[in-house]
């Protein structure tokens, strides 16, 4: 995709757009985030104690679930987009559904990521076929098409609907997939390898720093979601009024030629 | 709609009748697969047999990717999609047209390929009522699911690399759902094999709801 700032150089007529993607709302938020986050590394590394069992390991719980959790939302928030901008055609929701599954992919690549860095010292490997980890594989890979399917060279209108289209079919994906392939291992092994992991004692403090790490991930996803729709919007933007702005020139260089009864100096190749 | 539906089922197989691509190009290739799979796994070592079910499914994904795209590239040139849209058909109609004709073409590939792997990877039959079940669950929701990413992927210039990136995980369930009650009907313990055959049949319900739903406003834009 173009970037803006490509179009603003050879257009040098200049775009009428915000400078940014901060508002005083998302600067607050961002702030608040930011606090959320560093109060989370603090309970993480400084006051909860070390796991009997896991160690130091344990600290990746007040992350993993979190990030797993933001992966989820953003895939319910891209199909409530996409059915939405289905109905009523705006590009408000198809740029939102857009954001969200970006955002979702990266979030689903650091569930995976933290989940393997885990694993390696806790299993001895890497990757195993449990049921989550496939899943939430699978959930990468769709999301990953979605994206592909975003950036297709096509019209813009073609492009928001069959985007839209996949991202419908993005709930009942994850639905039927993380179904298929639960059955599937659990038919072949007894539990789960997370679930054994989850009988450590559970302090009020492990609790606390856990459910907090929800809140503090869930205020760094909004904050970003937020600013990643804003950039779209200022690209769906730049995009139109450069249409514009090429219309608008033709239409004048038709309109000189018709009164001048000449073609124009320097005009268009015929 | 239904009358559309028979109308454009109609066509696509009597293209198939006359150009025979299914017949003479997509068939062989898959047990062109077939072949693939036993210099890929030793056939001594009963790989092979174990593996049946799975290698039958796999196969049958390969033929459906291309399937797919001869599906919708019937429709590419000359402006039929245009045609199309002018006939006056039901969106919902084209769809479950399409669909037929897919599941058609796709169950006559199957029948063939279950003969190919019965002979060639010797396995007995067995559990016939829930292979034959779960067959048609499976081709069902495969079938409406390739119509579907079809037309997302119809007319694009990448529609070929996409096509398949779009389509196989999507089919994962699938995959996952017909090996394990096609290894329990092959295994003679055809009662393990029915839940995975109404997960298949759930998928299938899901995928022609969403199509029948959706392909209006996918036939419309362009």
């Amino acid at each position: 995709m173009t970037t803006p700032q490509a179009i603003s150089a050879s257009h040098p007529a200049g775009v009428r757009a915000p400078n940014g993607t901060g508002s005083s709302v998302s600067r607050v938020l961002g702030v608040v985030a930011l606090a959320a986050m560093g109060l989370l590394v603090w309970l993480a590394f400084v006051a909860s104690p070390r796991d009997a069992i896991q160690g130091d390991l344990v600290r990746l719980l007040f992350l993993h679930p979190a990030l797993a959790w933001t992966a989820y939302l953003a895939c319910f928030i891209a199909t409530a987009a996409s059915i939405q901008h289905l109905r009523k055609g705006t590009v408000g929701s198809d740029i939102l559904a857009h954001s969200a599954v970006e955002l979702g992919a990266v979030m689903t690549l650091l569930t995976l990521v933290t989940g393997s860095v885990w694993g390696r010292p806790t299993w001895g490997v890497w990757w195993v076929w449990d049921a989550r980890l496939t899943s939430t594989a699978m959930l990468f890979l769709l999301l990953l098409g979605y994206l592909a399917l975003h950036r297709i060279d096509a019209a813009p209108e073609v492009r928001s609907k069959r985007s839209a289209v996949l991202g419908v079919l993005l709930v009942p994906n994850v639905l039927l997939v993380h179904q298929s392939v639960e059955w599937w291992r659990t038919l072949h092994q007894d539990a789960t390898l997370l679930d054994r992991q989850f009988d450590f004692g559970t302090s009020d403090l492990f609790m606390f720093t856990m459910i907090f790490g929800f809140v503090a991930v869930t205020l760094v996803f909004s904050w970003l979601l937020l600013h990643r729709f804003r950039v779209g919007w200022l690209e769906h933007q730049v995009e139109s009024e450069w249409l514009d702005e090429a219309i608008e020139a033709r239409r004048a260089e038709a309109h000189a030629e018709s009164h001048d009864g000449t073609p124009t100096t320097g005009g268009v190749a015929r | 709609m239904l009358r559309d539906a028979r109308l454009i089922a109609a066509k696509d197989l009597r293209i198939e009748l006359r150009s025979k691509v299914t017949a003479s190009q997509i068939l062989p290739f898959a047990l062109l697969v077939l072949m693939l799979f036993a210099f890929a796994l030793d056939p001594d070592s009963q790989a092979l047999e174990r593996a049946t079910p799975g290698l039958f499914w796999v196969a049958v994904l390969f033929v459906t990717v291309l399937a797919v795209e001869r599906s919708f590239s019937l429709e590419g040139g000359d402006g039929v999609r245009d045609a199309l849209r002018l006939a006056g058909l039901e969106p919902g109609g084209v769809f479950l047209g399409k669909f037929a004709a897919l599941v058609v073409q796709l169950l006559v590939v199957e029948v063939v390929l279950l003969l190919g792997v019965l002979l060639l990877y010797s396995r007995d039959l067995a559990g016939v009522g829930l292979l034959a079940a779960t067959m048609l669950a499976a081709t069902a929701g495969i079938g409406a699911a390739g119509t579907l990413y079809g037309v997302l992927a119809a007319g694009l210039r990448v529609r070929e690399t996409l096509l398949p990136f779009l389509l196989l995980p999507v089919l994962a369930p699938v995959l996952i759902a017909a090996t394990r009650a096609f290894e329990s009907a092959l295994d003679g313990v055809p009662s393990d094999g029915w839940p995975w055959f109404n997960l298949l049949a759930v998928f299938a319900l899901v995928y022609i709801g969403i199509g029948i739903l959706t392909f209006g406003s996918l036939l419309e834009e362009s």
